[in-house]
């Protein structure tokens, strides 16, 4: 007799994240635009340029490089081996030293969460320090359409928001911009600034700290992000270079904090990893000029009321996943984007997420699904890249992210149903198993020399190689495949010669050794 | 030694000069070069695709082919075919595969190599007789730099070229855009990606660019071609077995 057990299934994948984690067309339409934007392309290439040069700099003098990165790598695997653990721990500590912890499973409760808190304060403004989290779920939207006027601080965070644009760059949001332009947006948009401000940066920054020096003596409520949480004491982590983020930290009554869970470490000595890998890799320092570092409320000293908003949204269907696992070990250095050739040209509002660039078109399937809707803009993202590697070997913490886009291609293809694609790459599977057909298949490419045109090139070809065709000339089919002149007469003369040559020249060496050896 | 030549599918069917130089280069060394004639693909374009299951035939005639015991190395004139065969086969044979591919696979891989890693590490040689009296540059191409780390042995071996003139490409470690069906599918970033290195190749004064992997070397010729820059591109082997009694033949016609 058998029992019916039921189906063996895998179980149900935890819900994607939601928020700032999918744009509204695929990666190639959205790139195209942003290709036809030179002052972009050139303002990007230049930082970009800058940056690596730095990093590469500052890298290339640490004889234990390598062994931090491997260290980095190492502590961030364990951490997601035993997260729900950590976290656990973590809340306990921060509870003990006199914070609060909240759980948001998502961006809208989140977003909630981070409302009501500012709210019971009585408070309509909040001072914000630069922070990925936040833009993730879209808080400065969600707190502006509940009557709250979030400011963001970081220089570059406040061009973004002052311009109603979005960042395009983990770690300088508005690298897509130039002095010129920042120039205009804060004579557009800063109540009573200098008429006569002119494009030096100085000036500019002057310009920007006059507006918000107000504002962190006045505000009652400032919100931040958190480079890391310490599970074994409780302590979170801002590294910035500006020290308004230690302004927003240290001096408002409240403060409220939104960490992604994949944020914790172990412990506190992990940190003597990571702010070694982190600073080197983002901006090419030795070491970052402002590292804050509190532990839930001090009595006399800081904000009196702390909370930490612990955030999922997407990290928990990311860690079910081999791939999504690998990618939350990033600490957001943003070195892969600083590296990336399609980045580079691109610029990241063509991934249509908060993460951008390489780890972007990882992380972004990952947290918030490529399956939303048919023509899901998030699948487009694991093509976008050409695979050259430039990301993994920049990577302080190892990440091998053209391996992880490898797969994530596999688990698209194997996803969608049939496709013209899907067909093609079989029928060429079909073909070149079997080596018979394979042959005839070759003959027949030769009948490419047919459309070629004089030149021997062909310069137009129907889609879907007319992209190809657009601005590369192809070469006609040869006259003869390598394996029948393998075969052939000729080939056979070619390469008896060659072994003839091989022999006299043995024997050269030969007769020069005898002479050696009599002399 | 018994080299096992794998002439890759584009090398075969589209590029064969580049194959019958590494042919008769290794031969010329005084090596015995086979070329197993049921060989087809590696399945590189279907598994960089995305597709893993379609490619698991090529893998296991891969692995037949050229496992033969009597075959002490395979070589392949393609950083990318020979990284796929090093680090991918593996991965489609465990996911996909049954104990004999993956058997078969740890076997094949750990005797596969690219030409210069053969010509260096394993034959040992950097002075290979070649003369080619011409202005070069060298383009190190994504998958032989940083998935082989080839480094720099192929310059290592154009260094020992007699008559040639080595010029070094700006931003050379730049991905040239191509990336297999990336070419297709992201033509744009792609096109701006090739136009750098057309710009940075032409602005050396180079006569010939050249690279270890005939698919690379179609994207930036076509790309040169496109803009008639007169710099032509011709694969490192090409190079390597040219001599003064044997001279390139595309070389040769167009001088
Ligand atoms: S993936 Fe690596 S290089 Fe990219 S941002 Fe994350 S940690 Fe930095």
């Amino acid at each position: 007799m058998s029992t019916f057990l039921g189906m063996p299934a895998p179980p149900p994948r935890p819900p994607p994240g939601t928020g700032n984690l999918r744009g509204d067309q695929a990666f190639p339409r959205a790139a195209h635009d942003e290709l036809g934007n030179d002052q972009l392309r050139r303002n990007l290439g230049r930082a970009t340029s800058t940056i690596r040069a730095k990093r590469l700099h500052v890298t290339g003098e640490l004889p234990d490089w390598e062994a931090l990165r491997d260290a980095g790598s190492a502590i961030k695997t364990d951490t997601m081996n035993r997260l729900p653990e950590l976290l656990e721990q973590l809340e306990r500590k921060v509870t003990e030293r006199g914070g609060t912890v909240h759980w948001a499973r998502d961006a809208a409760e989140a977003n909630e969460i981070v409302a009501r808190l500012v709210k019971a304060t009585g408070s309509d403004e909040v001072v914000k320090v630069k922070s990925m989290a936040t833009q993730e779920i879209g808080l400065n939207e969600h707190l502006e359409s509940v009557g709250i006027t979030p400011y963001e601080t970081d220089l570059a965070e406040l061009i973004v928001q002052l311009a109603h644009d979005k960042p395009s760059h983990i770690l300088v949001p508005a690298i897509h911009r130039n002095r010129d332009e920042i120039r205009q947006i804060f004579l557009d948009r800063i109540p009573g600034v200098d008429p006569e401000l002119d494009n030096v940066p100085a000036h500019l920054a002057a310009a920007a700290r006059g507006y918000l020096r107000e504002k962190f003596l006045t505000a009652k409520v400032a919100v931040s992000g958190a480079n890391f949480g310490i599970a074994e004491t409780g302590t979170l982590a801002v590294v910035e270079s500006e020290g308004n983020g230690r302004m927003c930290l240290t001096l408002p009554d409240t403060l409220i904090t939104v960490m992604g869970i994949e944020k914790v470490l172990p412990r506190y000595q992990d940190l003597e990893v990571f702010l070694q890998l982190l600073p080197r890799s983002s901006t090419g320092e030795r070491m970052n000029p402002y590292t804050s570092l509190w532990t839930g409320v001090t009595p006399g000293d800081g904000p009196r009321d702390f909370h930490l908003v612990l955030l999922d949204n997407g990290r928990t269907a990311a860690l079910a996943d081999t791939i999504g696992r690998a990618a939350l070990n990033c600490i957001r250095c943003s070195a892969c984007l600083n590296v990336c050739p399609v980045y580079e040209r691109t610029g990241g509002h063509a991934y249509g997420s908060t993460y951008p660039g390489p780890i972007g078109a990882v992380l972004t399937p990952q947290l918030a699904g490529m399956h939303a809707a048919k023509d899901d803009p998030n699948s487009s993202l694991p093509y976008a890249s050409s695979l050259c590697g430039a990301c993994f070997d920049a990577c302080p913490v190892k990440i091998d992210i053209p391996s992880l886009l490898v797969e994530l291609r596999h688990q698209h293809t194997e996803q969608t149903g049939v496709t013209t694609e899907k067909l093609a790459m079989k029928a060429a599977a079909a073909v070149m198993r079997r080596p018979g057909l394979y042959t005839t298949a070759q003959k027949a490419s030769g009948l490419g020399r047919v459309v070629a045109g004089r030149d021997g090139t062909i310069s137009r070809l129907p889609p879907p190689f007319s992209g190809w065709s657009d601005s590369r000339d192809t070469a006609a089919p040869p006259r003869e495949t390598f394996r029948s002149w393998f075969a052939s007469d000729e080939g056979r003369a070619a390469l008896r010669a060659a072994a003839t040559e091989a022999n006299s020249a043995r024997a050269e060496e030969n007769s020069d050794h005898d002479e050696k050896d009599a002399t | 030694m018994r080299i096992g030549l794998f002439a890759t599918c584009l090398g075969d069917t589209l590029f064969p000069d580049a194959v019958k130089a590494t042919a008769i280069l290794l031969t010329r060394l005084g090596h015995d070069v086979v070329f197993p004639p049921g060989q087809t693909c590696c399945g590189q374009m279907h598994i960089n695709t995305g597709y893993q299951r379609e490619p698991v035939p090529l893998v296991r005639n891969f692995a037949d082919r050229f496992g033969d015991a009597s075959i002490e190395a395979v070589v392949m004139p393609s950083g990318s075919c020979a990284g796929s065969v090093r680090h991918q086969h593996r991965i489609v044979a465990d996911r996909y595969g049954d104990a004999a591919l993956r058997a078969g696979v740890e076997t094949v891989s750990a005797k596969t190599y690219e030409l210069s890693e053969l010509l260096v590490d394993v034959l040992g040689v950097t002075q290979v007789g070649a003369y080619f009296p011409h202005r070069v540059t060298y383009h190190p191409t994504c998958h032989s730099l940083r998935m082989l780390r080839v480094g720099d042995k192929p310059l290592q071996l154009l260094r020992e070229v007699e008559g040639i003139d080595l010029v070094e490409l700006p931003g050379a470690e730049s991905c040239c855009g191509f990336g297999g069906t990336f070419a297709l599918k992201n033509a744009g970033t792609s096109t701006a990606m090739l136009h750098d290195k057309t710009d940075s190749i032409t602005a050396t004064g180079a006569e010939v660019c050249t690279a270890g992997d005939s698919s690379c070397l179609m994207h930036i010729g076509g790309g040169l071609s496109r803009i008639r820059s007169g710099t032509r591109t011709l694969h490192l082997a090409r190079i390597l077995a040219a001599t003064r009694t044997t001279p390139d033949a595309l070389t040769e016609a167009s001088v």
